[in-house]
């Protein structure tokens, strides 16, 4: 099968996953989480424009999404109350556009210069911005933000989406453009080269190439797709404040990108879903939850730095005569131990954080996993602690032996690759 | 804490959301009288930024790698000195919170930046990232959002002197002491010490230095361990002035890099310059506190809308980042640096 | 006839340290230049400074006739001269074909185009697929360049320095490191490149040198001393005693 005809049909299998979604998964809460990870899948992909394709590490990426979303709140409310003929589907335009302006705008300045530089003018400028939010009320609408209404805009073949499920169509239609486009970049020269100044950037300018350029244009298109992102998030909350703009939201792209995977087109979906399903649902399940959020990130950059995605493409090797089913007793066998540390993890984390922050208020005991326990007694933490530590130790003794599997497994594949 | 610290009502003291030292005129304004404390707290933020920015650039230095959890050790100090000075005393959390949050960055980094190491210098700066975030939800955890009320001794809690009217409080001349005096302990063990000798020379040729044979990764052990001491010292003096709140570390955050970039990556006489200026103008700036109108005309200033409207302590924290990209738009370096990665 | 490289008293200070101090040479257009000297004498810096990577204290250099003292490496590039390097520079996560091909797309044109598919332009990956048969790693045309032995990584080296087509050839030890087998298929691919074209070559094994050049200038201490057909360097007393040493060398 040619590589074309492969990528084809991924993009027909995931057109086919966004038509169907939300007939198979029907929830009100299913539905707002599909729509904002369709969202965040757009944000998480530019992002990875820069710092996957290109080698930019932005810490200050949520200027564009916010920006371009508060642009295109304003021009929702100027179309509504001028009566404009400009019906919704055609807002994420506006964000494109406002997007691409201020990534040209702050993209000369930022791109001057790469590396560590760039990562601290993409601070300074995140900084900036946001201070100049609770400064600038008209526009950013200071504490309380910039509200919109969806359906105040003329009708669009009779939608005027005003319920989720057609905003999550909005927003599926949009996302899936901006994936295929975003793909199809990375297919040309231009982006052939932004791999290239993120491997080597010296080399890329003695093949004639100006890095400074490549870097500028990678920018300017990645927060033109950003904008895209903040639009949709404009239509989708009917709300847009300074949050959005914030250290915060340019943290969370980050984390994202960065644990779904830099080095692989998709990992950044993976991310963006994976967080987006675990910030919605972990935040009813427990207070701790951002907590975890770091702990994760730490844990995929200290032992995975290529993501989730770099984690799953180690194993593609193997899929050729299904090698892999030689991993499943190793992997199987350290399963118990990773178990009992995360479980044994995830219990002290959830006493501490019940003991220290709601206890005073609510008593010493609560509940978990539908077993209640008692904060105060020494059981619970005994219990969490022989589980933490004896899974710690046993994933140390099990280690080995995947490392044997793997060699195992991938000495056989040297045989048959050598011509 | 504020009661404390301002005893006359010419001039009211505040604490802005960035944690500053402000000093609002009120109606008997002298302008010697504002230069005074404004130079003086000016500097004193100065020197607070400068202890934590120098451990920065000495770990930035020598590791390669920009410690976005610096600000947190200064945060942990913070705290550590609170929890200290609350059962003991100030004195003893004074010595022992420094050494405290010291040995924990040393931790970190042989347990947790090392392992980092072999992939990079992204890597490890996402590490540092990531150890912020969490420190930050660990102190909300351990202490609760709403600040502590980490108090200043009242060894200390006198009036140091009167100047046209106002008191300045003896406690800020206490930390404008230990800065001092940190800062000369520092040039004395640069200059004067072996171990201050190889830390020059692995400010601008770190591989040079490994390459010389000196045991590295305890180095950076060391490097990195001293590097966030200094910073809990900055923690520790300033707690009871400033707010001791899990936010702080997150609000100075940003200004330390701004400190370090302006000044020149890997160079503390540039980062101490840049301290004090970025010192300076914030604290002049939300001093002065005019706006552009009340300067260019109301007719002037209104193209500019409501920027030319907002006075001038509401736009002084965007300053330091505004100073920064201008820096880094025009001399890249820094103004004493001559690295850029 | 105009002078594919001049150099007019260049000189370089890198602070106090003069490390070239005074360089005057012209490479003939279609000559096989070698570049000799001992350690330290400035060979790769006077490189770095004809390619652009540092700017020189003082002096001019011309390339075909125009002065491009003062251009950065790409606008460098862009007017035919192309280089390799000592410490192996290639684009590591890419593969072999991807690497040659990134040194294709420039000089056929393409610049920063976002709107055509790299697949489908005929003309490079031809081009791409000629120089990665040329230097005989078709093979492993799809292995990541990260991961090749070091000859395949030197053999990509030159690759990439030839896949844009430049006229002026600039080769920084391309044998270093190298078994005798492999110095021998360097060179041949070496002569082969540089047909019809410049070639700039430092070098530390005699062999290769006179075997390959067509004339030889020596560096020492930031100077050339002698710059000469081989037999006339081999005979040359100076260069013995700078350089070469009494020993006779194949």
């Amino acid at each position: 099968m040619t590589e074309s005809l492969r990528i084809s049909l991924a993009f027909l299998a995931l057109a086919v996953l966004f038509v169907v979604a939300p007939h198979v998964i029907s929830s009100g809460v299913a539905l707002t989480m599909m729509s904002l990870m369709g969202v965040m899948i757009i944000f998480a992909l530019s992002y990875n424009m820069l710092l996957g394709q290109t080698g930019l590490l932005s810490f200050g990426h949520a200027v564009y999404y916010g920006l371009a979303g508060f642009c295109a709140a304003h021009a929702m409310n100027l179309i509504a109350s001028n009566k404009l003929p400009i019906p919704l589907p055609v807002i994420p335009l506006v964000g494109a556009a406002a997007g691409l302006v201020f990534g040209i705008i702050f993209g000369a300045i930022s791109t001057r210069r790469a590396g560590t530089v760039f990562s601290m003018i993409s601070l300074g400028l995140g900084e900036l911005v946001a201070a100049f939010a609770l400064v600038l009320h008209t526009f950013f609408g200071g504490e309380e933000g910039i509200p919109t209404n969806r359906v105040k805009l003329a009708p669009f073949l009779g939608y005027k989406f005003g319920p989720q499920i057609q905003v999550y169509y909005l927003i599926a239609f949009w996302c899936f453009v901006c994936v295929v486009l975003m793909y199809a970049l990375t297919r040309t020269p231009f982006g052939r080269m932004c791999n290239a100044v993120r491997d080597n950037p010296e080399r890329a300018e003695f093949v004639g190439y100006s890095t400074q350029r490549i870097r500028f244009q990678t920018f300017v298109l990645s927060s033109m797709f950003s904008g895209v992102a903040g639009a949709l998030a404009a239509i989708n909350f009917e709300l847009m404040n300074s949050q959005s703009i914030g250290a915060g939201t340019s943290g969370q792209v980050l984390l994202m990108t960065f644990v779904g995977g830099v080095g692989h087109f998709a990992g950044p979906i993976i991310g963006a879903v994976l967080i987006t399903f675990l910030q919605i649902s972990l935040s009813d399940i427990t207070k701790a939850w951002m907590l975890y959020f770091g702990l994760l990130f730490i844990l995929v950059v200290m032992f995975s730095p290529g993501g989730i995605a770099g984690w799953l493409a180690l194993h593609q090797p193997l899929l050729r005569g299904g090698r892999i089913v030689r991993l499943i007793p190793a992997y199987a066998l350290a399963a118990i131990p990773l178990a009992a540390a995360l479980l044994g993890g995830i219990l002290l984390i959830e006493l501490a954080h019940h003991m220290l922050v709601e206890a005073r208020s609510g008593g010493s005991s609560f509940m978990m996993f539908r077993i209640t326990m008692d904060g105060a007694s020494v059981w619970p933490w005994l219990c969490a602690g022989v589980l933490f530590f004896g899974g710690a130790l046993g994933l140390r003794a099990v280690w080995p032996s995947i490392g044997n599997a793997w060699a195992l497994a991938t000495a056989d594949s040297a045989e048959k690759v050598t011509p | 804490m504020f009661a404390q610290l301002s005893k006359s009502t010419a001039v009211d003291f505040e604490c802005g959301t960035h944690g500053l030292l402000l000093v609002r005129p009120s109606r008997e304004f002298h302008m010697l009288q504002l230069i005074t404390f404004s130079t003086l707290n000016g500097v004193l933020y100065g020197m607070l930024l400068f202890m934590m920015a120098s451990g920065l650039t000495l770990i930035f230095s020598m590791m390669g790698v920009l410690n976005f959890a610096h600000a947190s050790f200064y945060m942990i100090g913070a705290y550590f000195g609170f929890e200290i000075s609350r059962r003991i005393g100030f004195w003893p959390g004074f010595v022992v919170a420094p050494l405290l949050v010291g040995a924990l960055g040393a931790l970190i980094e042989r347990y947790g930046l090392r392992q980092v190491h072999r992939f990079g210098h992204v890597a490890e700066l996402l590490f540092t990232f990531g150890l912020a975030f969490v420190i930050e939800e660990l102190v909300n955890m351990f202490w609760g959002k709403l600040p502590v009320d980490y108090r200043v001794p009242p060894s200390l809690d006198f009036v140091a002197f009167r100047l046209f009217d106002t008191t300045y409080p003896a406690y800020r001349i206490f930390m404008l002491l230990t800065a001092v005096a940190m800062f000369a302990f520092l040039l004395i063990v640069l200059k004067r010490t072996r171990v201050g000798l190889i830390i020059q020379a692995a400010l601008t040729h770190p591989n040079m230095v490994a390459m010389l044979g000196h045991d590295v990764p305890t180095v950076f052990m060391a490097v990195f361990g001293v590097g966030a001491a200094l910073a809990g010292l900055a923690g520790v003096i300033a707690g009871p002035a400033l707010v001791t709140q899990p936010s702080m570390a997150a609000l100075l955050g940003p200004i330390l890099f701004v400190v370090i970039v302006v000044g020149g990556l890997g160079s503390l006489g540039g980062a101490f310059a840049a301290s004090l200026l970025i010192g300076l103008v914030q604290t002049f700036a939300v001093a002065i506190n005019v706006s552009l109108a009340d300067v260019i005309g109301p007719f002037a200033a209104s193209a500019f809308g409501e920027l030319g409207r907002a006075p001038l302590a509401q736009i002084a924290p965007v300053l330091p980042y505004l100073m920064l990209v201008l820096v880094l738009v025009f001399k890249p370096t820094g103004l004493f640096g001559n690295r850029e990665t | 006839m105009t002078p594919a490289i001049s150099l007019k008293d260049v000189r370089k200070n890198f602070g106090v340290t003069a490390i070239i101090r005074g360089l005057t040479l012209d490479i003939r257009p279609g000559e096989r230049h070698a570049i000799i000297g001992p350690n330290g004498a400035g060979k790769s810096t006077m490189f770095h400074l004809i390619s652009g990577r540092i700017k020189i204290s003082s002096g001019s250099i011309e390339l075909k006739g125009e002065d491009i003292t003062r251009l950065e490496p790409y606008e460098i590039n862009r007017r035919g001269l192309s280089r390799s390097f000592q410490v192996t520079n290639i684009f590591p996560k890419l593969s072999v074909y991807e690497n040659i091909r990134c040194g294709v797309l420039w000089s056929l044109g393409y610049r920063y185009s976002f709107w055509r598919f790299v697949d489908r332009l005929n003309d490079a990956n031809e081009r791409a697929a000629e120089i990665v048969e040329l230097i005989g790693l078709s093979r492993r045309r799809d292995v990541p360049a990260g991961v090749l032995a070091y000859a395949e990584q030197r053999a990509l080296e030159i690759g990439i320095t030839i896949a844009g087509g430049a006229d002026v050839i600039m080769l920084d030890e391309p044998t270093a490191g190298m078994s005798h087998a492999e110095t021998d298929a360097a060179v041949a691919l070496i002569r082969k490149i540089s047909e019809g074209r410049t070639l700039i070559m430092v070098e530390h094994d005699m062999s290769v040198v006179f075997g390959l050049a067509d004339r030889i200038s020596v560096l020492v201490y930031g100077q050339i001393i002698a710059s000469d057909t081989p037999q006339a360097i081999r005979a040359n007393a100076a260069v013995r005693e700078a350089y070469l040493g009494e020993e006779a060398h194949a």
